[in-house]
């Protein structure tokens, strides 16, 4: 027999490989084919046809397009780097701050728990589409007057701009806060995950360490900075990585390059939209993942 | 006079010591306060949308310009969950959709755990590259691969075959539930490589000689990984089960995009405004036509019911297992 001529080793490999095939063939087929295909349709004019599409090569002029005759695509795609740059610090830092919260010991942590991961189950784009355009059924009328009006009064921002800029610290800090506060509720709701991963890291932490932190005589705080946050920071990393990959979905960009794929039917511009896209993600996770992977603690 | 003053030495020290410790209490109970009302702060900003629309679930249509109600309606009624159910169709919707999703989690969960457990476990040349492919399927925004995507599964051919035999270019899978099946069985799903890191790090931290006791006992690799391995990632699989079925329920791009035309709980529910307007004038018996609008209020009120209803199955499940949740998570080795 063959198979048994095998050396173990030999067999083993290729039991690994018999394992990963649903994985390589959904990649071969459903993934690098697609990929090479689209850098293929940046680069042409594509016409659809019953029977299957023809391409006709233009060179640049897609991504021409897109950059420089497009009239909005620049725009979106700026506010939506810029929102996901100004979001990714927040979501940290609030998923952080919760994660060492929930994981502290007090009556109803379990309920907490629970209801701080209820975002995760609740973020939807269907929903946020749903009540997007109950809202515009809303505009014009008593209620949503009312509902406005409330809003106003509710709370004042400038009163809290006008402190914080008294007390001295710079107006585009004081603006990021600002808009931190405005928006907590976007915030809130899209760092589930990644509450639940510091969460997880957090618990992983030894607790001997912090009982001989406290008999050296260490604060709560110098504790958190000393012993939780370099034991935590390697998932920074990885949070930021999800929080920009779970960016994708809900952004104006890819809702652009969808549209003016489905609806325009100009396939080759919404692929050197989409091709842009990936290029500048690729550049900020470079950037970040350059930067925080000299500062992070590995054990 | 020596008996004293060694006493009154000792005595401040106690004395001390007592106000140390009561300012240390004052310090933690003020503290919990505090931490108290953080959280019940950010927990209320979570819940109070869902609290919104439970109470306008059962408030009546009398209700809706009555401003000294808040929350809790004067007149309750069922219409609006009636009339939400009938817009969407509810239960052979639901029935639709669940069986949709429980599939593609099944199909997805097992790829995903073939594929984890053999980057965990098997050298092969090449696995650390395949690996970083993985990784890589997950960075690549989803909008790249949409269009040759949508025009691969509009005339679906796996290299010639049905050409050869039929003559024709391909088979027209767009709105079947081949789409979605096809890229959950080969682990290139929503978010699949996210899942086999998951399942990959988890077999990785197993120890060894459990397989090599296996392997000596006559145990084949699929058996070891059948009989033993999987009954032991019982963790990873509650949290990739769990994030792959909410992901799935919740998912509007791959539906819209292959499946705009299958009733599917994601793509009704974004189209329930304009169905809510089309559809109430005639539910509430004042006749159709162009003319006939529904107060718009009245039709919010449908939307924010029809996604209460639309979400609610997700809430079921999540009360059930999330106490497993986060030891789940803990357990299954995202951490590493």
């Amino acid at each position: 027999m063959r198979g048994s001529k095998l050396s173990l080793n030999h067999k083993r490999s290729w039991l690994g490989v018999a394992f990963i095939t649903p994985w390589l063939l959904g990649f071969v087929f459903m993934f690098a084919a697609p990929l090479i295909q689209s850098v293929k349709f940046s680069f042409s004019k594509l016409n659809v046809d019953p029977s299957g599409f023809t391409l006709e090569w233009v060179g640049w002029s897609n991504f021409n397009n897109a950059l420089f005759v497009d009239a909005t695509f620049n725009r979106v795609l700026t506010e939506s780097v810029r929102d996901m740059v100004l979001n990714v610090p927040m979501i940290l830092f609030f998923s952080l701050f919760s994660a060492t919260l929930l994981n502290q010991k007090f009556r109803g942590r379990v309920l907490a728990r629970a209801i701080f991961f209820l975002p995760v189950i609740l973020a939807s784009n269907a929903i946020s589409a749903a009540e997007a355009s109950g809202l515009i059924n809303l505009v014009g009328d008593a209620t949503a007057v009312n509902e406005l009006g409330q809003s106003g009064s509710q709370y004042n921002v400038m009163s809290m701009v006008m402190i914080l800029s008294d007390i001295g610290l710079p107006l585009s800090f004081v603006d990021y806060i600002v808009d931190a506060i405005l928006r907590i509720y976007e915030i809130i709701t899209s760092s589930g995950v990644q509450i639940l991963i510091f969460l997880a890291a957090l618990q992983s932490v030894p607790g001997a360490m912090y009982e001989v932190a406290k008999i050296e005589g260490a604060t709560a705080y110098e504790s958190f900075w000393k012993i939780t946050f370099p034991l935590v920071s390697p998932l920074i990393l990885t949070n930021v990585i999800y929080t920009i990959i779970d960016s994708f979905t809900g952004s104006k960009v890819t809702q652009m390059i969808f549209t003016t794929a489905f609806t325009t039917q100009n396939f080759g511009l919404s692929a050197a939209m989409s091709w842009i896209y990936t290029l500048i993600i690729s550049i900020v996770l470079i950037i970040v993942g350059y930067f925080l992977s000299k500062r992070v603690h590995y054990n | 006079m020596q008996a004293p003053q060694s006493v009154q030495p000792a005595h401040r020290e106690a004395n001390h010591h007592r106000v140390h410790k009561l300012k240390g209490k004052a310090v933690d109970l003020l503290y919990a306060l505090f931490r108290y009302a953080l959280v019940i702060g950010i927990s209320f900003i979570i819940i109070y949308p869902l609290l919104m629309k439970f109470s306008i679930a059962f408030k009546d249509k009398a209700d809706i310009y009555n401003p000294t109600i808040y929350m809790i309606p004067v007149h309750y009624t069922m219409d609006n969950i009636r009339m939400a159910m009938q817009i969407l169709d509810y239960f052979p919707l639901l029935g639709n959709t669940l069986l949709f999703v429980v599939v593609t989690t099944v199909l997805t969960t097992a790829s995903c755990a073939l594929a984890g457990y053999g980057f965990a476990r098997f050298s092969f040349p090449g696995s650390n590259i395949l690996f970083a492919l993985v990784i890589l399927t997950l960075l690549v925004p989803t909008s790249t691969l949409m269009v040759p995507m949508y025009l691969h599964f509009r005339s679906f051919d796996i290299m010639g075959i049905i050409h050869l035999f039929t003559g024709r270019s391909g088979i027209n899978l767009l709105n079947t539930y081949w789409p979605s099946m096809i890229t959950s069985a080969t682990a290139i799903g929503l978010k699949a490589g996210l899942f086999i890191y998951i399942f990959r790090q988890f077999f990785k931290g197993m120890p060894k000689e459990i397989e090599e006791a296996a392997l000596i006992d006559g145990a084949g690799g699929v058996k070891t990984f059948l009989r033993i391995m999987l009954p032991n990632a019982v963790s990873p699989m509650i949290t990739v089960i769990l994030f792959c079925f909410v992901w799935q329920y919740n998912d509007t791009f791959f539906t819209s995009l292959f499946m705009s035309e299958i009733a599917l709980m994601p793509t009704k529910v974004s189209s329930l405004a304009a169905q809510a307007n089309a559809l109430l004038p005639g539910l509430l018996g004042v006749g159709g036509g162009s003319g006939v609008k529904a107060d718009p209020n009245h039709v919010a009120m449908i939307i924010d019911t029809g996604i209460l209803l639309a979400i609610l199955p997700l809430i079921t499940l999540y009360m059930v297992v999330q106490r497993y949740f986060v030891e789940s998570v803990e357990r299954s080795g995202i951490i590493g």
